[in-house]
């Protein structure tokens, strides 16, 4: 350790091992009711979380919530990126994944053919 | 592939510790294990949170979930219904004594709204026993600033700027005290940690000690730096034997990622840091006496002066601060004096740690802005008197209530 320079760029390394405890960046949130997982949520999770670890993403969150009562749509995942409006992805399969992280995650482009709401406040 | 995507924090704090933290640890590696979640989930046994009444004290993020007496058998319900799918547990969740309302976030609680947060930043956040988490929470800035752009003169400026008072009791002004080591002429100079804490129910000193050791370490340093010192003594009660684990952890870490020893951030600076057990007598808390214990003689105190920056340990001019002093100092540093002085009174600046036990609620341990009255940490930190006593009698004895 030589500078201050040189904890910076340490810090900055060791920063996105803990960042889960700072609850900031992007969200993905996965429906993980009785029903998102009965049509497979735990397994759109585990795309979603080799996904992240494949493309090395530690600014971005990943959370569960409940039934939402759009049962027929299940898997439901949102997406928020930070100052964004929420999107609502439905119907998601293992394989739409990569898209989602790639497209929106990463790029912040909506996946039209995916979407079934949008909500500009994220709070429910 | 592994992508963690949830931390458990569970409060290893003595006082939990007590109340059986380490089992709730424990049942809560082997259901995660059980749930196959051991790639997403991380446990990590942190510092004391302070709510200590309230322990063992689990906070699960992302969400921060701030969850209370969580006893081994709650865990495999915790993992099933918070960490599986995604449902908080609300029976486990803090709730107001009076209106019963659930409270998820711990920053909701009354304990918690009225605290300033600063010397316990890290206690209950990370894990004390890994300098990495110290480091990604800006750990050891305030040393690479002080060493690597500022001289010693500029430091002790910085320190008087800040305001900053003795929390050992005395409140003496601590840039102040570190001008008199520093105009000392000598080749040898010893920087000593006051971590004696005798005083009956308090446990400022130990939770700092125990839940971010590295805080203390690097306040230590800077003032080694500041008065021209090159050793550290850190005196700590043999009665605190997991603050002295976790100090002799975080001073082996220091010294292997090259904050302590020689040529600290490739400077002539060097530091060196000791710990020596205390032996059980109240009076090695009074400075001459621990001295005097270091040295290995009978812990006696003796008149003043010479004062200790002038002739301390070993005749050495020596400068000996509290834990909790020390603690602030990092901040003072990486933050800087102004900063420091946005919180307190026009004559007391930064916060305050207390102790609460007692026949209060919320026994535990609460940091609070210099300023702030007793009937506020009482009764809106405190929780109030047990059995809904009305009145209460206060005595001030130095700084033990």
């Amino acid at each position: 350790m030589k500078s201050l320079e040189d904890l910076k760029a340490l810090r900055e390394k060791l920063q996105s091992d803990i960042r889960v405890r700072e609850n900031d960046g992007t969200k993905i949130i996965i429906g993980m009711g009785t029903c998102g997982i009965a049509a497979g949520a735990r397994e759109i999770m585990a795309a979603v979380l080799d996904e992240l670890a494949v493309r090395k993403l530690k600014n971005v969150q990943v959370q569960q919530t409940g039934c939402i009562g759009m049962c027929e749509k299940e898997v439901l995942v949102d997406v928020v990126r930070p100052g964004e409006p929420r999107i609502t992805y439905g119907n998601v399969k293992p394989v739409d994944v990569k898209r989602i992280i790639a497209d929106h995650v990463i790029n912040g482009r909506i996946i039209e053919d995916l979407v079934v709401g949008k909500m500009d406040d994220d709070k429910i | 592939m592994q992508h963690i995507r949830a931390h458990v924090l569970v409060c290893g704090g003595t006082g939990c510790k007590s109340a059986g933290s380490g089992n709730v640890i424990e049942s809560f590696k082997t259901e995660i294990e059980k749930k196959g979640l051991s790639e997403e989930v991380m446990v990590v046994e942190t510092g004391c949170h302070g709510f200590c009444e309230h322990g063992p004290l689990v906070i699960i993020y992302p969400e921060g979930t701030f969850y209370c007496q969580v006893t081994p058998e709650d865990v495999a319900e915790i993992v099933e219904s918070h960490l599986y799918k995604g449902r908080i547990v609300e029976r486990l969740l803090y709730h107001e004594p009076l209106s019963l309302e659930a409270i998820p976030s711990y920053k909701d609680i009354a304990f918690y709204k009225k605290q300033e947060r600063r010397v316990l930043a890290n206690c209950g956040r990370i894990n004390p026993e890994a300098i990495e988490e110290y480091i990604a929470l800006g750990g050891y800035e305030g040393l690479a600033k002080a060493l690597t752009a500022m001289t010693t003169e500029e430091v002790v400026e910085e320190v008087k700027k800040s305001g900053l008072r003795g929390r050992g009791g005395a409140g003496f002004p601590t840039g102040l005290k570190w001008s008199f080591a520093k105009a000392s002429v000598n080749t040898k100079k010893y920087i000593i940690c006051n971590a004696d804490e005798g005083d009956p129910g308090a446990f400022m000193d130990r939770s700092v000690l125990e839940g971010d050791p590295h805080k203390v370490l690097e306040g230590m340093a800077i003032a080694a730096y500041a008065i021209g010192s090159d050793e550290g003594y850190i005196y700590v009660r043999a009665e605190y034997p997991l603050a002295i684990k976790r100090l002799r952890v975080a001073i082996a870490q220091a010294e292997k990622m090259g904050f302590l020893g020689n040529n600290i951030f490739g400077t002539k600076f060097n530091f060196n840091l000791h710990i020596k057990e205390g032996a059980g007598a109240f009076v090695c808390g009074e400075e001459t006496a621990l001295m005097a214990s270091i040295e290995g003689r009978r812990g006696m105190p003796r008149t003043r002066p010479p004062f200790p920056a002038v002739a301390g340990l070993w005749g050495k001019p020596t400068n000996i601060n509290n834990v909790e002093t020390f603690a602030n100092v990092p901040l003072i540093l990486q933050k800087g004096a102004d900063w420091y002085c946005t919180c307190g009174t026009e004559k007391s600046k930064g916060t305050k740690v207390f102790a609460l036990t007692g026949k209060i609620n919320n026994t535990g341990l609460a940091e609070v802005p210099m300023g702030i009255t007793m009937r506020e940490i009482i009764y809106d930190i405190g929780g109030g008197i047990t059995n809904g006593k009305k009145s209460i009698k206060v005595c001030l004895a130095e700084k033990s209530l």
